[in-house]
């Protein structure tokens, strides 16, 4: 230093981690977010036919020989909830030093992200729709795709925070506490798309 | 968790290897702030000048539309090129990268914080940069005739944002994280303080052009049913290339000038919470952004539509240019006080951010229906008047805090001499195309239009302006090579400042600061000279 400011002493960490978690994830809160709108957006203006008695107005968005497992969709957002719970558990354990809960609650929360990843890919499998079908189908596999994408980079969080746990890393609760705080964005952008995708259709 | 990497000394096996190469891959591989900072503003400085060249290249057909210049399948991908280069080769990456290089010693941090995602940023926007050129050249980009290659451009725009994203999150933990003790977020420095708003404004919007781009990559590979094909990428992805995006861009060029203000009057910011509004408004021009809405002012209806078309049009045209209008008021305040010490960079940062307002005041004409200037090159001017104002403030930065990065400063009247070229490019490049805008000259043509008015004239006067940017950008780039590495000494505190970063000395070595300095205002370093608040 060369002018003479009054010294200090070495800073407390300022949650780097859950600062940076936090401003990432809304990142993935507008990437979502605009992805969802450009999809009401598509549905809003998709054509409308009478119904053959006249009864009803039909929106031409959703193929009629196209049916949504709801039973697998549904699964995924259980899973998601299942999911928190264990990230929780892991902040928990780390908070109160329990090393072994850590690391086990850590590969459960891997573990139940590889189970959504399956549950998205038997929904697609069950819905037995081809990417080139229609504009349905094309952005269907986009939306959920990207969403999947950020559940895989959830997952690359977790297996790095539990190698990390399992290294011997025992004073690591901030980096534990951000990866809780993506999952729970997470869930809440999977809410959503459940309700307008799955629900909504 | 710590993110402040020390570096062990060369190994002695490196000795073998060539000077140049072990020098190359240290500037490559670093994962010091102000060598990422630097390359960022370097980088974008050529591709400033090749954006340029294209720009007077397209100007020379439109002298006379009707010859054969550039061939008639080459132009739309011209265009295409000069659109990205402006937004994301030149506007984003100047001010990104000057962000990087100094809002961590302007906080007093020993480092940025996550210097590899910094690093990672850096690297993700150079590649997709190179993708887009690359995509564009074989015949992609938006309307591109090759498929696969249509293909490539959207995944190099998605990567050159994703680069933006990342750089931007590292600086934003940085202003929130890192701050030196006692430096409350009302004491951080004003650049930092945009570069936390800007920043965050950066990653709030970008994403959504990657979602975007995430559909028409999905169509276009697969399906084009949902889209429209090559022929409607801009049609969704436009608004990533033009107003009121660029405004996000352009807040941490305010915040540059909001900081040089008080420095070059020589006292204390006395409107300092004015100047945080400032920043802060121009960083409403993200909203504008996200919802991809141009709210255009209409005079048809009833009282009620009159009076929420107005609204609207307030709220997301104008409050913008109200922050910079603010910013640019207080410098011109300091300026009149009579105190203030002649500085070349604080000029040309001043008459760039001058250069951005008359690009936002554009974009409120256009939005305005009975202008009739949809469609027309005014647009285009307004994106000129935009990213050559920003490149102009940005080059006012480096002079400004060039020193405290490289040691030495840049003589003022090769600052004043090239800065008035890019300066007088500017105007020249852009202003016409005000004038042919409102004769109907349409925009995103390159060829075969015609109009009531002197076609050459303005299209003229437009290329020699972009060959004026080219010569004042060659011009800077020759001193500040020149200057920083022979020029003479800045000594630690060149310009009698204000914040932590001038406490250190030039160029601040790797850690930054030997020791942390505790806080006590906004002005810790003229607290320390016993200036009196």
């Amino acid at each position: 230093m060369t002018l003479a400011l009054p010294s200090a002493a070495t800073p407390a960490p300022k949650r780097q981690a859950m600062v940076a978690v936090g401003v990432l994830s809304v990142a993935a809160i507008t990437l979502m977010g605009g992805m969802l709108s450009v999809w009401l957006r598509f549905r809003a203006a998709a054509p409308t036919r009478e119904s053959s008695d006249g009864l009803y107005i039909i929106k031409d968005w959703l193929p009629k020989d196209i049916a949504i497992p709801e039973v697998a969709a549904n699964t995924m957002l259980t899973t998601f909830f299942a999911l928190l719970l264990m990230a929780q558990w892991a902040c928990y354990s780390a908070k109160r030093g329990h090393d072994s809960h850590r690391s086990l609650a850590l590969l459960v929360t891997f573990g139940l992200g590889a189970a959504i990843v399956n549950a998205q890919i038997a929904v697609y499998s069950q819905m037995g729709i081809g990417v080139r079908d229609g504009a349905y189908q094309t952005m269907f596999y986009a939306i959920t795709a990207t969403m999947m994408i950020l559940v895989v980079t959830g997952m690359v969080f977790t297996a790095v925070t539990w190698f990390r746990s399992v290294g011997g890393r025992r004073d690591d609760v901030e980096v534990v506490n951000a990866h809780a705080l993506y999952w729970y964005v997470l869930t809440a952008i999977f809410v959503a798309l459940w309700f307008v995708v799955y629900v909504q259709k | 968790m710590t993110t402040i990497e020390t570096h062990a000394q060369a190994s002695a096996s490196r000795d073998a290897v060539p000077q140049l190469l072990v020098g190359i891959a240290d500037w490559v591989s670093s994962s010091d702030h102000k060598k990422i900072g630097r390359l960022f503003i370097a980088l974008s400085w050529l591709l400033a000048l090749a954006t340029a060249v294209i720009a007077a290249l397209i100007g020379l057909e439109r002298i006379t539309p009707s010859s054969a210049l550039i061939n008639s399948n080459a132009a739309p991908q011209l265009l295409a090129v000069f659109r990205f280069g402006l937004v994301y080769a030149v506007l984003a990456p100047t001010f990104v990268g000057i962000a990087v290089a100094v809002a961590p010693l302007q906080v007093g941090a020993r480092s940025i914080s996550f210097p590899r995602l910094a690093q990672l940023g850096l690297w993700l926007w150079i590649t997709g940069v190179a993708t887009v050129i690359i995509a564009i050249a074989s015949n992609g980009g938006p309307a591109g005739g090759n498929s696969d290659m249509v293909d490539l451009y959207l995944l190099g725009l998605a990567v050159t944002a994703a680069g933006l994203v990342a750089a931007a999150t590292s600086a934003v933990v940085t202003a929130l994280t890192a701050r030196a003790p006692g430096m409350s977020l009302e004491r951080a420095p004003l650049f930092s303080w945009s570069v936390l708003a800007g920043g965050f404004a950066i990653v709030a919007s970008l994403p959504v052009a990657i979602g975007t781009i995430a559909y028409l990559y999905v169509d276009h590979t697969y399906a084009r049913v949902a889209f429209g094909g090559n022929y409607a990428v801009n049609d969704h992805l436009g608004w990533a290339l033009t107003q009121p995006l660029t405004f996000v861009f352009v807040v941490m060029a305010v915040g540059a000038l909001a900081d040089m203000g008080p420095v070059v009057s020589g006292g204390r910011q006395p409107l300092r919470g004015a100047a945080l509004a400032g920043i802060g408004l121009v960083t409403t021009a993200v909203l504008g952004a996200v919802t991809q809405s141009q709210h255009v002012l209409t005079f048809t209806g009833g009282a009620a539509d009159k009076i929420q078309s107005l609204i609207t049009f307030a709220l997301f045209n104008l409050l913008p240019i109200l922050g910079v209008l603010v910013v640019l008021a207080l410098g011109a305040l300091g300026a009149k006080s009579g105190k203030i010490r002649p500085n070349a960079s604080f000029a040309i940062t001043f008459l760039g951010v001058g250069m951005i307002l008359v690009g936002m005041l554009g974009n409120a004409l256009l939005n305005i229906d009975a202008t009739d200037l949809a469609g027309t090159v005014f647009e285009e001017g307004a994106t000129v008047y935009v990213s050559y104002g920003s490149l102009l403030a940005g080059l006012g930065a480096i002079a400004f805090w060039g020193p405290k990065l490289w040691g030495r400063k840049i003589a003022d009247k090769k600052v004043f001499g090239a800065g008035a070229l890019v300066l007088l490019g500017t105007v020249l490049a852009a202003f016409p195309q005000y004038i042919a805008g409102f004769q109907g000259q349409p925009n995103g043509v390159v060829a075969s239009f015609d109009y009531d008015g002197p076609i050459s004239l303005w299209n003229g006067a437009s290329t020699a302006g972009h060959a004026l940017v080219i010569l004042g950008l060659l011009a800077f780039i020759g001193a500040a090579v020149t200057d920083f590495r022979s020029g003479e000494h800045a000594g630690d505190d060149p310009w009698n400042g204000h914040t932590l970063e001038w406490a250190t000395p030039s160029p601040a070595p790797h850690n930054n600061f030997s020791e942390l300095a505790t806080v006590g205002s906004a002005e810790p370093v003229l607290d320390s000279k016993g200036v009196s608040a």
